[in-house]
């Protein structure tokens, strides 16, 4: 049985299909979860500040492939209703996952803002939401797209963690087609893909850096 | 009776008392300077006065009405203490201006803030004036309305920055981001800033303190022709003893946390009673002369 260049690229591209819609959806929730997090962890009310600091610690300590496959398994095995879908399982772990982590860097970023920046929005009578969505938010952004841009190349290639449970992205797709033809490039191949990927972030952050060079903060 | 009236602020952190009860008053229109070496307790009173700490215990009233209670301060909304508040304006030591904003935009924000909320009342009235009217013709026209009321609002605000950052020597730098401006032009927006919200009383929290020697003068003569142009009235905390001297109507001496001695600037600065006065201000003139010494001989 022999395969051509261009019906393993096609292949291939399914699989990249499914790792980009995984680090889409990833991507679009876990950044406003992320945020939800870091206010919880900042919280002054201690009880709540607690309990969201293990479990920041609880998620970010255990690894990712487990979070997966646990999220696929245990809620047929406890409470008898199997996850109908992998790839929503894994979107859920993931996102928990990326949100925890996001968290950390969101709550670094709100916490580098100077106490005069609020005490400035403060004395002219802006609320606190004012302050945060008007003043503060930009800054964090600013501050916070080197460390995120880290944490975002890396979610490209933990995508290919979905595999444990059998989601078909790029990787998966590579190894479906050596298990049939006996070939093994096209998993190397796969490399590719990520790379031009990850290329074009660093471009888009380099971008939106740029962006935000008109101050300084 | 007296424009403000503080009385009895007591503040502590942790087991060190600050401020161990104040009082003083000033008059509408009137200058005060609070002196006093590093860690007597100025800022601090300022900082309670702007509600950005909250006294142990004291009173402050305006026009006779109490706007400041330690007794009841817990218990108020945080509206009623957001409108207390904007009775005073403040100008801190580093500016805090907003650095994603322009000058322009700096002074606009906070008013452009409360747009929304004036909205609300317009919108209400308007709903009233045309209640006769079908539903959809209705809301058409409200609509139009209200957002023909919101740009006159936003365009109201914009004039008004213009001309206050106008009135501080700005004109030709609406446009530029903090980061672009001097330490002497970054102050004079945050005066045109804390202006823009119509403070009764405008605090200054030690404006020259972070500025080159050089860049002291144009910030001080902001503010001294804020007194003479608009005869606002101000409470400046400095450490610049010639401009207290001149500008002010009334001084206050602070240490360890008391007023030790009040009076208007002949009193204070010519004729101080206090023992501790003296020497302070001998110690303050001294500190200038060696400055002036060490001038003459850099040239």
């Amino acid at each position: 049985m022999t395969i051509t260049f261009s019906q393993v690229l096609i292949q291939l591209l399914q699989g990249f299909g499914t790792t980009c819609l995984l680090f889409a959806l990833t991507l679009v929730m876990a950044l406003p979860l992320g945020l939800i997090i870091s206010f919880g962890s900042m919280s002054k009310f201690k009880p709540l500040k607690i309990l969201t600091k293990v479990f920041i610690w609880i998620i970010r300590g255990a690894p990712l492939m487990l979070q997966v496959i646990i999220v696929f398994y245990v809620p047929g095995l406890v409470f008898n209703s199997p996850m109908k879908s992998r790839l929503t399982a894994v979107v859920i772990a993931f996102v928990i996952n990326y949100a925890c982590y996001f968290s950390e860097i969101f709550r670094a970023g709100i916490e580098s803002i100077s106490h005069g920046q609020y005490e400035a929005g403060k004395v002219l009578g802006m609320t606190k939401s004012q302050i945060f969505f008007k003043v503060i938010l930009k800054q964090v952004i600013k501050r916070t797209v080197p460390p995120m841009s880290n944490e975002i190349t890396t979610l490209v290639k933990d995508t290919a963690l979905a595999r444990v449970i059998m989601v078909g992205e790029v990787i998966k797709a590579a190894q479906d087609i050596t298990a049939v033809y006996g070939i093994i490039w096209p998993l190397f191949f796969t490399g590719v893909f990520y790379l031009i990927f990850v290329g074009i972030l660093t471009l888009v952050f380099g971008a939106i850096e740029k962006k935000l060079s008109y101050f300084k903060a | 009776m007296a424009f403000l009236e503080v009385k009895g602020i007591r503040k502590s952190f942790g087991n060190t008392e600050v401020l161990k009860g104040i009082d003083f008053d000033i008059n509408q229109g009137e200058v005060l300077s609070i002196i006093g070496s590093s860690g007597s307790g100025k800022t601090t009173l300022l900082r309670c006065l702007n509600y950005l700490e909250t006294a142990d215990e004291g009173q402050v009233y305006l026009n006779g009405d109490v706007i400041f209670d330690a007794k009841t301060i817990k218990k108020e909304s945080q509206e009623t203490i957001r409108t207390h508040s904007l009775n005073f304006g403040m100008v801190f030591q580093q500016f805090n201006l907003f650095p994603q904003y322009t000058a322009l935009e700096n002074v606009m924000l906070a008013p452009n803030q409360m747009i929304p909320q004036v909205l609300k009342a317009k919108k209400k009235e308007i709903k009233l004036q045309y209640k006769d009217l079908p539903f959809f013709k209705r809301m058409k026209k409200v609509t139009t309305e209200v957002l023909k009321y919101r740009k006159y609002l936003l365009d109201a605000n914009k004039e008004t920055a213009k001309e206050l950052l106008a009135r501080v020597g700005l004109k030709d730098k609406m446009k530029n981001y903090p980061c672009e401006l001097s330490g002497g032009q970054c102050q004079r927006v945050a005066i045109a800033r804390a202006l823009a919200m119509r403070p009764n009383i405008l605090c200054f929290d030690e404006p020259t303190s972070a500025l080159d020697p050089e860049l002291t003068g144009e910030v001080l003569k902001v503010i001294k022709e804020l007194k003479e142009t608009t005869n606002s009235t101000m409470i400046i905390v400095t450490h610049e003893m010639e401009f207290a001297k001149h500008v002010s109507d009334k001084v206050i001496f602070m240490a360890n946390g008391v007023v030790e001695e009040v009076g208007t600037p002949r009193q204070v600065f010519d004729h101080p009673k206090s023992e501790k006065t003296i020497a302070f201000l001998k110690k303050a003139v001294e500190d200038t002369e060696y400055e002036d010494i060490r001038i003459e001989e850099d040239v």
